[in-house]
C-alpha cells in the first residue's frame, strides 16, 4: 500500500496595531460604533488618494527581520483587481512581485526536534471592511440584507508566506504558535486568532511519500484557532489521502473549515479562475528602504523567542519550563533580571513555572500585579544556596512574598521558615527521635544501616522540614558509634 | 478680433480685474454679477456649467469685498469668479464627473487644489461640463449632453475640459481649472483661444481629483492670457501631503522670467509632431509663430522624438488600464446611483452599464483586457516599456533645445457629431498632447491667430519636468509676438445686446 505524506504551507494574515491605518489617518480601533472610524480614503470615496503609514512599514520591516528575511531596498504596491462589497474601491493596495521581506525562515521545535521552516515573503497590504449578513440564521445563502461596516477597511495588514515545509498537523500547530511568539515579542500586534488580527490560511496537498512533484494543492481558510489549524489540516490530509488511495484527483480549489461538522466544505470553484489584473499602485510612489532607516529598525529589535529559548536551555533551564517563560515577556524579564543578580537559572526557572504560575492561575492575576521582582527571586535563590531555608521551604517563602508578605527574609523569619542549623537544638530533637525508637538505634548500633534513613526523617518531620538533614546524619552517625 | 470688446467686467483680465478690485473700482460681488449675468445670456447656447453655486459664490464674493474693504486682499485670484471641471470635489457641491453613475453625489470634502483656490480667495461660480470621467476630446462623451464653442456654436470646444474652456473664454468665468491626462487641459484651451497649462506631474495635488488616469492625471488652469494661468498654477501648486505623488520642495519660480524674451534660447522643433496630419492652417500658423520667435532671437532647432508616434498606443492601453480600477468603485453600493438587482455582484454590474457611457464602457473593457493574464506583457507591460523610451527621447531632445515646440490640436475646432462615428479619429486630436503626459513635463497652450472659419489656432511649448519657469517665459513670448486679442462671437455685444 502506498503511504502518502503531506506537503503544507501557510498563509498567515497579522493585522498590525499602529495607531493610524495603512493609507489614512483613521484611527486603528476595536469596538467603536459601526463606520465611525472612517474617511474619504479608508471608504474609498471618489478622489481620495492613500499616503502610507511609516509605522506600518516599521512594523512589517520587524516582522521580516524577525523572521531571516532580506529587506529589499525598493519595493512595490500593486493593485489586486477584484469586486466585493466589503472592499470599498474594488481593489485592494497589495505587494505582488517586489514585496518587502523576502526569503526568511522560522525554525519550531515539535517532540524536541527542531525544524526549519522557509518563509517565502512577507508583504503588506490593507485590510477590507467587514459584511454583516443580516437573516434569521445568519447564514449567507438566508441572507435577506447585508450591513458594511468601514473601520476594518484599511487597517495594515501584514502577510507572511510560508515555503511549502510542513508536513503535520502539529508542525503547522507548531509554526503558528511560535510566529505568534514572535510577532507578539516586536509588540506588532496583538496577534489574537479569536479576534481576527492574526489568521491562517493553509495549502495542503498530498503525494507518495519519497516523491518529488507536489500533489495538487487545496486551500483551507478559515481556521480561527490553533485547535482548528490542526484539525483542518488533518482532515484534509486524510480527505486527499482517501480520494488519491481511491483513484481519484483531487480538484485545486478553495475549502473552508466547518467547525460544526469538523471538515472541509467546498467553496464556489469558480474562485479558482479568478484573474486579480495587478499592476502597479499609480498612486503610491516605489517604497524605498534606506540603509539607516532599516539599521535603526534591526537594532531595535528584542530577542527573539527562538534565541532565548536556546539562551535558557543553555543556562540550565528545563524544557518542561521554557514556554510559560517564552511567551509570557514579564515573566522572562524577571528570570533575566534574577540571573544577572547571579541566581541559578533553573531553579528560578522552576519556582516561575511552577509555583509563581501556579498562584497566579488561582489568583487570577498577572505577575505585574504582585510584588514579586527579580531582586526578590535572586535574594531567595541565595538563601536557598547558603541553605537558609531548604528547597520545600523556599516554595513556601516565594508564596509569601507573592502575598504581598515582604521580602524573603522577612517571610522566612515572619513564617519561621528558616532552616535550623543550631547543632544544640538539632541534638535536642535527635534525642527524642531516638528515645522513642529504640529498636531502630539498636539496629544501628549492630552495624545496619538500614534505619538510619528513616530516623533522620523522623527528625525532619519533628522539626517541620527545617532541621538540616546533613548535619542530623552527621549527628546520628556519632550516635551509632556505641558509647565507649 | 470678430466684434468691438464690450466695456463689461466679465471680459476682464484676472490680472485687469484684479488691478480693478484692489483700487475699488470694482466690486467683487459687482464682478460675480457681471459673469452670472453673462452665463445667462451665452448658458442656452453653450452649456458650459453642470451646476452653478449661486450661494457659495455670492458669500464667497461677498468676503472678498470685505478683505478688500479692509485693505488685505488675499493674493491676485481675491474676488475673482473661477470656474471648475466637475470631477474636482468641491464639498457641499455636487460633483458628477458628467456621468449618470454619480449623479447628485455630493462629496463631503474638498479637492486640496480647490481648499487653495478658496484659501486664495477665488469665488467658485459653479462647476463645468466635461467628458464622462474626462475621457473624450470634445466634450460630446458627457453624461448630461456636449457643451459648444463659444467661437462656433456648431463646433465642439474641445475636451475633455470644454465646458470650462468655453466658460473662460465666452467670460462666464475668468479663469478655471481643468484637468489633463492626455491634452484635456490644452486641446480645449487650443479650440477655445485660450492659454491652457499641464504643470509637472506631481506640483499639483491629485488629492480630490476624481481619478481617470493616475499616473497621467494633472489639475492645470485655462485663462485668457499667460500671465493669468501663472497666477492660478501659483494659488494651487506646491506640495500636499495628502498626495503620495506629490512633489517635495520648492515651487518652480513663474513669474520671474515672463518679461526675458527668448532672445538665445534653443527651441526645437519637433519633426514628428509638425508635418503629417496637421492641417495646412494650423501648420502655416505654427511657422509663423516660429519665424516670430527667431525674429526675437531665438536659435529654432530640429529635433526628433522617435517614439512620439507610438504615444497615442501607449496612452491607449496605460489610461485604460488605470481607469479600469479606478472606476471599479462606481458600484452602487455607497453613493451615487444604484440599479436594484436579485444579488449584489448583479447589482454592482446593472449599475455600472446603466451608469456608464458607451466610450466609458469601451475604456473599462480596453484597459481590463490590457491588465489580464496573459494579456498583461504584450499590451500594459509593453505601454511601460514604449514609456520610458519616449521619456529618454525626450531627455536626449532635452540636449539640444532648451524648449520644444508643436501646434496643439491637428486642427482647430472641429463640428459636433464629427469625429463620434470613429473613436480612433477622436482619439488622434490628442496626438501632439499626449507625448507630456506620457513623460510628466510640464506643457502650455497659447493662441497665436484665427484660421479662414475665424476659429483659433494654437502653438504648444514643452519644457523639461519642473521647467515652469523656462515654460512660462517662451509662452509670455509667443503671446506678445502673436498679439492674440480675439473675442469669441458669442462674447461680443452684438451678440449680448438684449
Amino acid at each position: 500500500m502506498t503511504v502518502y505524506e503531506a506537503v503544507i504551507g501557510i498563509e498567515t494574515h497579522i493585522e498590525l496595531a499602529t495607531r493610524s491605518k495603512m493609507f489614512c489617518a483613521c484611527a486603528v480601533g476595536f469596538g467603536a460604533e459601526p463606520n465611525t472610524d472612517v474617511c474619504p480614503v479608508c471608504l474609498g470615496l471618489p478622489g481620495a488618494l492613500p499616503v502610507p503609514n511609516v509605522e506600518a512599514i516599521e512594523g512589517i520591516v520587524r516582522i521580516g527581520a524577525a523572521l531571516g528575511c532580506e529587506v529589499v531596498e525598493h519595493s512595490l504596491f500593486h493593485r489586486k483587481n477584484y469586486f466585493y462589497p466589503d472592499l470599498p474601491k474594488n481593489y485592494q493596495i497589495s505587494q505582488y512581485d517586489v514585496p518587502l521581506c523576502i526569503n526568511g525562515h522560522l525554525d519550531i521545535v515539535v517532540d524536541g526536534e527542531t525544524i526549519g521552516i522557509g518563509i517565502t515573503r512577507v508583504h503588506m497590504e490593507e485590510d477590507t471592511g467587514k459584511s454583516i449578513h443580516g437573516s434569521e440564521g445568519g447564514r449567507i445563502h438566508e441572507a435577506d440584507h447585508s450591513l458594511l461596516d468601514f473601520n476594518r477597511s484599511g487597517v495594515p495588514l501584514v502577510e507572511v508566506v510560508s515555503e511549502p515545509d510542513i508536513r503535520t498537523p502539529d508542525q503547522a500547530r507548531a509554526y503558528a504558535v511560535e510566529l505568534q511568539r514572535v510577532v507578539r515579542s516586536l509588540g506588532v500586534s496583538d496577534a489574537r486568532l479569536e479576534a481576527g488580527s492574526m489568521r491562517f490560511d493553509a495549502n495542503v496537498s498530498v503525494r507518495p511519500m519519497g516523491a518529488m512533484p507536489y500533489g495538487t494543492r487545496t486551500e483551507v481558510k478559515n481556521m480561527n484557532s490553533l485547535r482548528s489549524l490542526h484539525n483542518a489540516i488533518a482532515y484534509e490530509i486524510a480527505r486527499q489521502t482517501q480520494v488519491v488511495s481511491d483513484g481519484g484527483i483531487v480538484v485545486q480549489e478553495t475549502r473552508h473549515w466547518n467547525e460544526a461538522v469538523r471538515g472541509t466544505i467546498s467553496m464556489r470553484s469558480k474562485e479558482e479562475s479568478e484573474d486579480y489584473r495587478y499592476f502597479q499602485e499609480p498612486d503610491l510612489v516605489p517604497i524605498e528602504i534606506d540603509d539607516a532607516w532599516r539599521e535603526r529598525v534591526m537594532a531595535s529589535l528584542p530577542e527573539l523567542p527562538s534565541v532565548t529559548r536556546s539562551r535558557y536551555t543553555a543556562a540550565g533551564v528545563e524544557p518542561s519550563s521554557l514556554a510559560n517563560l517564552i511567551d509570557d515577556p514579564a515573566m522572562a524579564e524577571l528570570l533575566d533580571g534574577a540571573m544577572a543578580a547571579g541566581a541559578e537559572a533553573r531553579t528560578v526557572a522552576n519556582w516561575l513555572a511552577g509555583e509563581v504560575v501556579a498562584y497566579l492561575r488561582q489568583e487570577g492575576r498577572s505577575v505585574a500585579d504582585t510584588p514579586l521582582d527579580a531582586t526578590a527571586l535572586a535574594d531567595l535563590g541565595a538563601m536557598v544556596g547558603r541553605g537558609e531555608v531548604s528547597a520545600s521551604a523556599a516554595k513556601d517563602v516565594l508564596r509569601g512574598v507573592l502575598a504581598g508578605e515582604g521580602t524573603p527574609a522577612e517571610v522566612a523569619d515572619r513564617r519561621d521558615l528558616r532552616r535550623i542549623s543550631d547543632s544544640s537544638v538539632l541534638e535536642a530533637a535527635l534525642d527524642a527521635v531516638l528515645s522513642d525508637h529504640p529498636d531502630e538505634l539498636a539496629r544501628v548500633r549492630a552495624g545496619d544501616p538500614k534505619p538510619l534513613g528513616y530516623l533522620v526523617g523522623q527528625v525532619m518531620k519533628a522539626t517541620g522540614g527545617r532541621a538540616d538533614p546533613a548535619m542530623v546524619s552527621e549527628l546520628l552517625r556519632g550516635r551509632a558509634t556505641p558509647p565507649a | 478680433m470678430t466684434g468691438p470688446a464690450t466695456n463689461d467686467p466679465a471680459d476682464l483680465t484676472i490680472a485687469a480685474a484684479g488691478a480693478a478690485l484692489r483700487t475699488g473700482d470694482l466690486g467683487a460681488v459687482e464682478l460675480l454679477d457681471a459673469v452670472i449675468a453673462r452665463a445667462s445670456v451665452t448658458e442656452p447656447h453653450l452649456h458650459a456649467y453642470l451646476t452653478l453655486d449661486r450661494p457659495g459664490s455670492r458669500d464667497a464674493a461677498e468676503a472678498a469685498d470685505r478683505r478688500f474693504a479692509a485693505g488685505e486682499p488675499s493674493g491676485p485670484l481675491d474676488g475673482i469668479p473661477v470656474a471648475l471641471k466637475d470631477n474636482l470635489c468641491t464639498r457641499g457641491v455636487e460633483t458628477t464627473c458628467s456621468s449618470q453613475v454619480l449623479a447628485g453625489y455630493i462629496p463631503p470634502y474638498d479637492a486640496t487644489a480647490v481648499t487653495r483656490m478658496r484659501e486664495a480667495g477665488a469665488v467658485l461660480v459653479g462647476k463645468t461640463n466635461l467628458d464622462e470621467f474626462a475621457m473624450g476630446s470634445s466634450t460630446e462623451n458627457s453624461g448630461f449632453g456636449p457643451s459648444r464653442n463659444p467661437w462656433d456654436t456648431d463646433r465642439v470646444p474641445g475636451g475633455s475640459s470644454g465646458g470650462v474652456a468655453a466658460a473662460v473664454s465666452v467670460g462666464s468665468a475668468l479663469g478655471g481649472y481643468g484637468t489633463d491626462t492626455g491634452g484635456s487641459v490644452r486641446q480645449p484651451a487650443a479650440l477655445c483661444g485660450l492659454v491652457g497649462m499641464k504643470p509637472t506631474y506631481g506640483l499639483v495635488s491629485r488629492y480630490g481629483l476624481i481619478a481617470f488616469a493616475s499616473s497621467l492625471d494633472q489639475i492645470g488652469p485655462l485663462a485668457r492670457t499667460v500671465g493669468d494661468a501663472v497666477d492660478l498654477l501659483e494659488a494651487v501648486a506646491g506640495f500636499d501631503p495628502k498626495d503620495a505623488t506629490s512633489i517635495r520642495g520648492d515651487v518652480p519660480p513663474m513669474r520671474r522670467s515672463l518679461d526675458t524674451g527668448v532672445a538665445g534660447l534653443r527651441i526645437g522643433v519637433v519633426a514628428e509632431l509638425t508635418g503629417e496630419g496637421i492641417a495646412p492652417a494650423v501648420a502655416a500658423g505654427f511657422r509663423r509663430t516660429i519665424d516670430a520667435l527667431a525674429g526675437a532671437g531665438a536659435d529654432i532647432v530640429d529635433v526628433s522624438l522617435p517614439t512620439a508616434p507610438h504615444a497615442i498606443s501607449v496612452y491607449y492601453l496605460i489610461a485604460p488600464a488605470e481607469c479600469s480600477a479606478n472606476l471599479a468603485r462606481f458600484d452602487g453600493v455607497r453613493y451615487g446611483l444604484r440599479v436594484d438587482a436579485a444579488s449584489t455582484e448583479e447589482m454592482m454590474a446593472a449599475t455600472r452599464a446603466q451608469g456608464f457611457g458607451p466610450e466609458v464602457i469601451r475604456r473599462v473593457l480596453l484597459g481590463t483586457y490590457a491588465l489580464s493574464a496573459g494579456y498583461y506583457d504584450a499590451f500594459y507591460g509593453q505601454a511601460q516599456k514604449v514609456r520610458t523610451l519616449m521619456r529618454r527621447d525626450f531627455a536626449a531632445a532635452y540636449e539640444q533645445a532648451d524648449v520644444l515646440v508643436c501646434p496643439t490640436s491637428p486642427t482647430t475646432a472641429f463640428t459636433l457629431g464629427e469625429r463620434t462615428a470613429d473613436p480612433l479619429t477622436m482619439y488622434y486630436s490628442d496626438v501632439c498632447t499626449i507625448p507630456c503626459n506620457l513623460t510628466g513635463d510640464p506643457a502650455v497652450s497659447v493662441p497665436t491667430g484665427l484660421d479662414d472659419h475665424g476659429l483659433p489656432i494654437s502653438f504648444q511649448v514643452m519644457a523639461p519636468a519642473l521647467g515652469e519657469e523656462m515654460l512660462f517665459r517662451v509662452a509670455a513670448e509667443v503671446e506678445r509676438l502673436s498679439g492674440f486679442d480675439a473675442r469669441p462671437a458669442l462674447a461680443t455685444s452684438e451678440v449680448l445686446a438684449p
